[in-house]
Formats: C-alpha cells, structure tokens, sequence
C-alpha cells in the first residue's frame, strides 16, 4: 500500500463511492473470457453443488448436482464441465505463431535460438472471487489423479474419459495464478479491488456485490450504503438479497431452501427406485423431475446475481484504457499455456501431488521475479502508480536544467554526460545509486552522482540532482541524437529496475544436492486410494 | 538443536568466558577438519566472535592443503572477509569471486597483494581460499567441486539459494546467526509450508530437515554486549540457548564530560550510561510512520551524546576513548524512517552518524545505539513489527548502551494484538515469537524509562 492508495481509501471511506487507483488496467483481459461461477455444498470440502459457466453473458450453461453426496451424480458434473471447459481450452491450442526461445543445445550445451510454437490466445478463465480460485484448485487436485476406465479396467469407480484431463488443466490454472501478474485465471474481486479503492477492509472486498456497488454508486448516491445492502439485505423469508459470490451458500439459503429441496429429491429417487409397475414408475420419474428442476431453479437463482455481476465488473473494467506492458505480461500467459499444451501431447503424467526442491525453487523464483516485473510495469505503465512510487522515495519526477558533457575514463573515452534535474520528490538516495528512465520503451541508466550545489539537498522539499549518464547513447563518441536528456526536458526516473535479470540455473532435479534430501523418488505416482469417503 | 550445557548458573564465578569459548572453537575446527559428517553447524549469538572463526577455519582449512570456498550473503562481507583474512595472514592466497556490475568489490583489495579478483571462477582455481555471495557462486558452472566449504550467515541465506551452490562443495561449515532477521521472500510462498526443502526457508533449517544427525555447535560469548546487556538479549531471543558476556559488569563505562541539562534527552543518556539501556517514552500517540516528534527525539538524543564529550572505557583499550560520531548508530523498522531521521539529525549538524534499517545494521556494531522502537506510535501490530529478528538486530549491536526512543503504550498494544500467525502443518515453530521477545524487552526497557514530553 502506498500512500496514494491509502488517499484513495480515505476519500473513498469520506465520499462513499469508489476511487480509482489506476488509470489503465492492468490485467489482459479476454475477448471471450469463460466465467465460471461454481457453488459448493456445505459439510463436505469440494463437493460442487452447481456452477454457472460459459462465454455468452446471456447464456450461460447451468450445471446441477441435485444430491452433492451422490459420487456418480458428482462425476456427472465433472463430466459436463469437461466438456465445457475442455473444448474451450482446446480452441485455443492450434492457432500458433512461431516465436523463438533459448533453449540449452543437449550435445553441445551451448544456449541457442530455436524456433517453437507459441500459442496466438490463450484461454482466460473467471471466477467470481478468491475462494474461486481455490475451488479451481481443489477440483484440479481432486480429478487429475482419477483413473478411467480405459486407464485402468479394474478401477472400482472408473471417472468419465475426460475428467483426469480436466484436472490437469485446472491445475495449470490454479498454479499459473500464483505468478504475479499472471491473467490465466482471475478473480473478479481482485480485478476490481486492483483498480479500484473502497472504503472497506481487504476481507470487505472478497464480497463482489458490496464491492460492485461502491464502484457502480451513481453520482449522488451512497456506495457504502449499497454495500452495507448488498452484503445484509434479506427478504421477508430471511433471504440474502444479494447471494453471495461463493463458492460457499448463504447458511439461511442451504437450511431453508436447499435442505428441504435436496429431502423431496431423494425422497422422489427412493420412491422411483421402489416403484412397482410402469404407471407408478412414471409417475414417480414425474416427481422425481419436478424435485429436480426445483434444485436447479435454486442453483440457478443464487449463481445468477453473481455471473451477472461478474459480467458487469467485466464492463467497469473495460471502461479502462489497457495497460501497455499487460501485453508483455499475457504472452508469459501463453507461453505457460504453450508449454502445458505440449506436456499434455506429449503423454507426461498429471502434476505431481507435491513439488520437488528444484521444481519449488524454480516456481518461487519465476513469481519473485514476476513480482518485481509486475510493480516495475505498472509503475511504467500508471502516472497514478509512479506517483505513488515517488512518494515512497522510489522514483522522482523533475526538469532537466542542465547537460553538461563529460567523458568517461579510459582508452577511448565514451561519453558520459551530467544531467541536472530539478525535483520536488525526495527519493532516498545514495551517491553511486543507479537510476533509470525509460527511452523508447527500453531503461537508459544513469547514476545519482551529487546534489548540484544551489539547489538544496531534498530535504526541504526541492533539490537539483546531478546524474551520469551510463548507456543507450550509441557506440559512437558523440552520442547518438535524442539519446540524451536535453534541458526543459520533463522525465520520471526510478531507482527500481525496468527489466529483471534472470536468475542462476538451478541443479537438475535428479541432481539435488545432499542438503536438500537428495534425488526425488522417480517412481511414478499412484492415483490416489479409494477411501470410506469415496463411497459414503 | 543440540542442548550443548548452558553455563552453570551456580557457580557464575567459575566462568571463564575465553576458555569456554575456546572450547567451543577447538570442538568446532575438530568436527570440521577431522569429523565424518558432510556439514557441521554452528549458531552464533550477536558479537560472539563468529568472523573471527570463520576467519581461522578458513587458515586452519587452507594449512592442512583443503581447498576452500566461501560463500557470504552480501558484497559488504565478502568483502570484509577478505581484509580479515589478509590481515591475519597476509601471505595466504586469497580470490575474490565478483560481479561483472562496475565497482564490484571494495577498492581497499586491491593493495592487497595476495588477493586475485576475477569474475570468472576459472581464473580463481588453485588458490587457497575463493571467497564470493551466494548469488555469484550459484551462477559458477563447469569447475571441479571444491572439497571444503563455508557458509556464512547461513540463517540469513534462503534454501533455494543453497540449492544453487550446494552442488560446488563435499563438505561445509555453516554459520550464523539464529536470532536475526529471517529469509523473505516477496512472492507466495505458502503452498511449501511444511515441506523439508520450502525454498523460503532458511538454509539452515533445510539443511539440518535432511540431515538431522549433522554436529551442531555454539558460541556461548558474546564479546561485543555488555554485561547489561547480554542477560536480557539472551532471555529474550535466545531463550533455550542462553549465552554470556565475555565482560564483566565493571568491566566497560561510558562517561560523559558535560553535565545533565536536565532536559529528557540528556536524563535517557545518563540512565542509558549508567545502566546500559534508557527508553524515551513520549506520551501516547498514533502516527504516521515518521512520526517527526519521535524522529526528532532520536535526533537529539544522538546530538546529546555527541556533544557532551563522552568517553568510553572498555578491555579494549588502555586509554578511554572519545565517543565519536562514527561509533553511534540508529537503528529504525523502515526505510523511510531512516530516512527522516538522516534529514532530522542533517538539520542539527550531524553527519557520520549511521542510519539504517535492522535488515542493512546485521552484522554491525557501534559503541552507543539509538533505536526508534517498531510499535512506535502504532495502532497495530503486524507480523513485520513483531518479527523477533527485527527488534534482536536493533537491541544487539552495542557495546556500551542503547536508548530506545518510543511512544507510551506497547505494552496495552501488545496486549490488544496477540500472534495469530496460522499454524502450518510440518513447520517447526519458531520460539520465542515475536510477540514473547518483544513482551520481555518491553518489560527490562520499562525499569529505564524516562517520560519526557517534547
């Protein structure tokens, strides 16, 4: 948080609407994101109750459990969001363009350029909130160890052909939104939340209707008082208004509603099960239909108010211009769909349960790595950030008074010229600090070399900084034209980096090192067991 | 952690503080040059004489013919360690591993004629000792693995970061520091809790998951801490680890030329003197982070000290030497504290005096130290604030006296926010926390306050 972030709270908090925090948005967004709205059922970890899902805001494809305890009706949902979500994924896979990479040659070991596939799109998954995202998680970890029948005849409880596959590419999903920046799964609460600050505590925010609606508050109108309706309101039967994003239910909805609904179900199957004659059975199929449909009007009347407002915060987004470098960032997105596309055709195994050392090393180092490139672009990208970086003492902003040209030392001198530059911002620096500006989208460095002498030192709000110039200015002696900051010319520097380095190369897994445990077991995984639970 | 006998309590007379000490040296250079197990461990309290060892295994490795690598955490220690080696040995062979950046190590190496800098781990093969961070040795590829190792501040290095050295040596001596600031890392983390090698664990606690049955060694003197210090810095961060001054309650003073003005400064200064700690407490407040009354508070404190033409006296030296600038330090929770009070103590003439955060004081010692307490002014108590390396760094880098400038009420606030870290499954838990250590200090500072309203 920094403290343009914490204004934008108080005013919030003071106004009741929404302020911005950004002024472009920051996440790619898809052209034909899938929404996924799911519901659980309470009292069993992961047991879908339901889920709206698709492409089209106006038809969306309702998905039911009516007995969440039942495992073959569980794994008749399974089977229907595979294929939903499967073909989706799937359209994705054979528009490619060629794009290079470095890749170590195996026999000579050098680094060098090899052409690839690299996916055109990538797919773009939505779920209302955080606990989404863990749901997506959850039914990743829970289906792509499953066995089919065709994987294995004697599975006791053989999983439709394609939900393994669906677990593997859930799990893609679930892991790739742990990489900062990453917009392969999203959840709309911190989309909003990112570019928009509310007067409510980071908890508050998980709730997409009161937040939507400190974001949506008409001009004149409360927002927090919308919210504070949004998050309590009940009807006359003791209902939410407002359902809640989920994937968890509202308690008064699941006693009141679900239970009794979910009773007459069973009640209608063991009466159909019980039927003795075709006259009765039909009958019976009648009620049991009826108890069914009613289970899925419930679903659908608390999924709904969600995915449509899902859709809207897809509009206040769009509201925004896109973000430059949120492009960079979707490319890594369709990379890692790429390559887990090619891990797919290549037969590889499911994502094993735990990672290894090297695997868990690799990981945290790509998200520290897109962490630091994550809050360099967006500072590049947002006047609003950087000016929130400025008031931090990371970046300054000021007016080149002075350029003075100077050499560097050596045989054959490369310029190195002094750049005067009035500020009002105090960044922290040190003598020798490198600073950078961006010069036609790449970093030019220059280093903090004195406070220029008449022009105080920062410290009272106004100080001319002296800085050399280090690169991007050609090969030549004189420096090649616009490559250097001229007087009256206005600039951002930030003491933070622009691109970040790549880190060292990693042992191979079979090569952990002795402080580490050694190699990892190679034995493939086994599914996992059957247990009481499975088949309650 | 091995119960190595804590000093016998009965019979504190009969504690010798350099012959326990170098008992604890001479099993630990044994355990290293003759034992069997791959790596051996040793925890160091703050000042415990920790460079000081590294620096005579090193020449003890380097004699008996082992070639040796050593891997520090930061620039500023390798670089240090270096001087160490070549002022106890200036004959020994010495390489120093560097970046390609500009000014890459301290200029001072180069009047140095044994020491060899490179950038390239080739040009350094052959000599005795190779010295380097960590983040340069894991980018080292294709060299014959050295037979030796040392890892210094090994508690500060971050498992994944010995993943990438580790494959470099047979055999390593790790030290650190238990007690200071842990690893971070600033991306998610959460999903290794609990595994043996969690990449944001420390390399330590990897190192001995894997390998419980490694030797653990540890210092049990600090010679930098005064006798009034080192009980409650003990106590507090080192509870089942207890370590002892190497000097005795008489041993060091700090006396001041000027009198008293009476002013809350001044009285904090002579408590401080006298005891060893003071705590400014200024009346109860929430604030902003630089907090510019508490800010100018550490300001004058350390103007006072300068200016009233302290002396101390310690086993150092014969003479009592001058309280200079250059032996003063503040120490602060953020940056941005550091730096208002860099510009506050700028506004009342004083440079030289080091500021900084707990993260860039590890590692440093001053004679007199002035903190700027992490609950300061706060309405709450988060993780960070309570981090117990955060506050043992801060209140352990004096050989004389510390002051603690701090708002009235950490004590209520503690009481209104009590650890609710989340228990991870498999992960050891980390005594004392946070919450503990800053509750005892608390408690010691309390008995030295002196209320002063600004």
């Amino acid at each position: 948080m920094t403290l343009t972030d914490d204004l934008a709270r108080l005013e919030a908090t003071a106004t009741g609407r929404a302020r911005p925090r950004a002024t472009v948005r920051h996440r790619h967004l898809s052209e034909r994101p899938l929404v996924f709205v799911p519901l659980t059922t309470a009292g069993e970890a992961g047991a879908p109750l339901g889920a709206l899902i698709g492409t089209e805001r106006t038809s969306p494809r309702l998905l039911v459990v009516p007995q969440p305890r039942d495992r073959d009706l569980r794994f008749a949902f399974l089977a229907q969001l595979a294929d939903t979500v499967l073909p989706y994924v799937e359209s994705y896979a054979d528009d490619v363009e060629a794009a290079e990479r470095t890749e170590t040659d195996p026999e000579t070991g050098k680094r060098v350029k090899v052409e690839v596939d690299l996916c055109a799109d990538a797919p773009q998954l939505i779920v209302p909130s955080r606990a989404g995202i863990e749901f997506v998680r959850l039914l990743g970890r829970s289906t792509r160890f499953r066995r089919t029948a065709e994987q294995d005849p004697d599975t006791p409880h053989p999983a439709p052909p394609r939900v393994p596959l669906l677990g593997r590419w859930l799990t893609h999903f679930g892991e790739r939104a742990r990489v900062p920046g990453s917009a392969l799964l999203l959840a709309m609460t911190d989309l909003l939340s990112r570019h928009w600050a509310t007067g409510q505590s980071s908890l508050e925010e998980q709730h997409l209707g009161a937040l939507l609606a400190w974001i949506e508050a008409p001009a004149g109108g409360s927002g927090a008082e919308a919210a504070l309706r949004a998050e309590l309101a009940r009807d006359a039967a003791g209902q939410l208004l407002c359902p809640p994003a989920g994937p968890a239910t509202d308690p008064a909805f699941d006693n009141d509603l679900l239970a009794p609904a979910v009773e007459r179900y069973d009640r209608a199957r063991t009466a159909l099960a019980a039927a003795e004659d075709g006259l009765a059975a039909d009958a019976r199929l009648a009620e049991l239909t009826a108890a069914e449909r009613e289970i899925r009007a419930l679903v659908e009347s608390r999924t709904r108010p969600t995915w449509d407002a899902v859709w809207r915060g897809l509009d206040a987004l769009c509201t925004l211009p896109a973000a430059e470098r949120a492009e960079d960032r979707w490319r890594s997105d369709r990379w890692s769909f790429t390559a887990h596309r090619d891990r797919v055709a290549a037969g590889e195994p499911p994502q094993p349960r735990r990672d290894d050392a090297v695997t868990a090393a690799q990981k945290l180092a790509t998200r520290e790595r897109e962490q630091a490139r994550l809050d360099a672009q967006e500072a590049l990208d947002d006047p609003l950030v950087m000016a929130g970086r400025r008031l931090r003492g990371e970046a300054f902003a000021g007016e080149v008074t002075q350029v003075v040209m100077a050499y560097g030392e050596g045989r054959s001198p490369r310029p190195r010229p002094l750049v005067t530059v009035r500020t009002a911002d105090r960044p922290h620096l040190d003598e020798g600090v490198k600073v950078y500006r961006s010069l036609g989208g790449k970093p030019q460095a220059a280093q903090f070399v004195t406070y220029a002498a008449d022009g105080g030192d920062g410290r009272d709000g106004g100080a001319a900084l002296v800085l050399r110039i280090l690169d991007k200015m050609g090969r030549g002696k004189e420096p090649e034209p616009g490559s250097v900051p001229e007087a009256g010319d206005r600039l951002c520097w930030t003491l933070f980096e622009h691109e970040q380095r790549g880190g060292p190369k990693l042992p191979d897994p079979e090569d952990t090192p002795w402080t580490h445990g050694g190699p990892p077991d190679a034995t493939a995984e086994s599914p996992d067991p059957v247990t009481a639970e499975d088949t309650l | 952690m091995t119960p190595a006998p804590p000093a016998s309590p009965a019979a504190p007379a009969a504690f010798d503080p350099a012959a326990a000490a170098a008992r604890a040296t001479d099993a630990i250079l044994r355990d290293t040059l003759h034992g069997t197990h791959r790596g051996v461990v040793v925890d160091s309290p703050p000042g415990a004489g920790k460079s000081t060892l590294v620096v005579r295994a090193a020449r003890e490795l380097a004699a008996a013919g082992r070639p040796l690598m050593v891997v520090a955490q930061t620039n500023a220690q390798v670089d240090d360690l270096v001087l160490r080696l070549a002022e106890k040995d200036p004959e020994l062979p010495v390489g120093r591993l560097h970046s390609s950046d500009s000014d890459p190590y301290d200029k001072a190496l180069d009047a140095l004629a044994n020491v060899r800098k490179s950038t390239k781990a080739a040009d350094l093969a052959g000599l005795d000792v190779v010295v380097s961070t960590a983040a340069k040795w894991a980018h080292v590829r294709g060299v014959e693995p050295w037979g030796h190792a040392i890892v210094d501040e090994a508690y500060q290095m971050r498992s994944d970061g010995l993943l990438a050295v580790a494959g470099l040596f047979e055999r390593a001596l790790f030290v650190g520091d238990p007690g200071q600031l842990d690893p971070f890392a600033i991306a998610e983390a959460e999903q290794w809790a609990g595994l043996a090698y969690d990449p944001s664990a420390s390399a330590v606690s990897t190192l001995l998951a894997h390998n419980p049955e490694l030797p653990q060694h540890r210092l049990p003197v600090s010679w930098r801490l005064p006798a009034s210090a080192a009980p409650l810095v003990s106590d507090a961060f080192y509870p089942f680890t207890p370590f002892r001054s190497g000097t005795g309650p008489g041993d060091r003073a700090l006396d001041f030329g000027v009198p008293s003005d009476g002013s809350g400064p001044d009285r904090v200064i002579d408590e401080a003197a006298a005891t060893g700690w003071g705590l400014l407490e200024l009346p109860a407040r929430h604030t902003p982070r630089t907090d510019p009354e508490a800010v100018r508070a550490v300001a004058l404190v350390v103007r006072r000290l300068l200016d009233r033409g302290g002396v101390t006296t310690s086993e150092r030296s014969a003479e009592p030497a001058p309280l200079t600038a250059d032996r003063v330090a503040v120490g602060t929770a953020h940056r941005d504290q550091a730096a208002a009070v860099r510009a506050a103590l700028a506004g009342l003439g004083v440079v030289d005096v080091t500021v900084d955060t707990a993260n860039r004081l590890q590692g440093r010692e001053y004679d007199v130290t002035v903190v700027l307490h992490p609950l300061s002014g706060r309405p709450d108590a988060t993780a960070f604030h309570l981090e117990t390396g955060r506050l043992c760094v801060l209140a352990s880098r004096h050989r004389h006296a510390c002051v603690v400038v701090c708002r009235a009420g950490v004590d209520a606030l503690l009481d209104d926010h009590p650890d609710t870290e989340p228990v991870q499954l498999g992960v050891t838990v980390k005594f004392p926390d946070g919450w503990d250590a800053m509750m005892t200090t608390w408690d010691h500072l309390s008995a030295h306050r002196v209320p002063w309203r600004p």
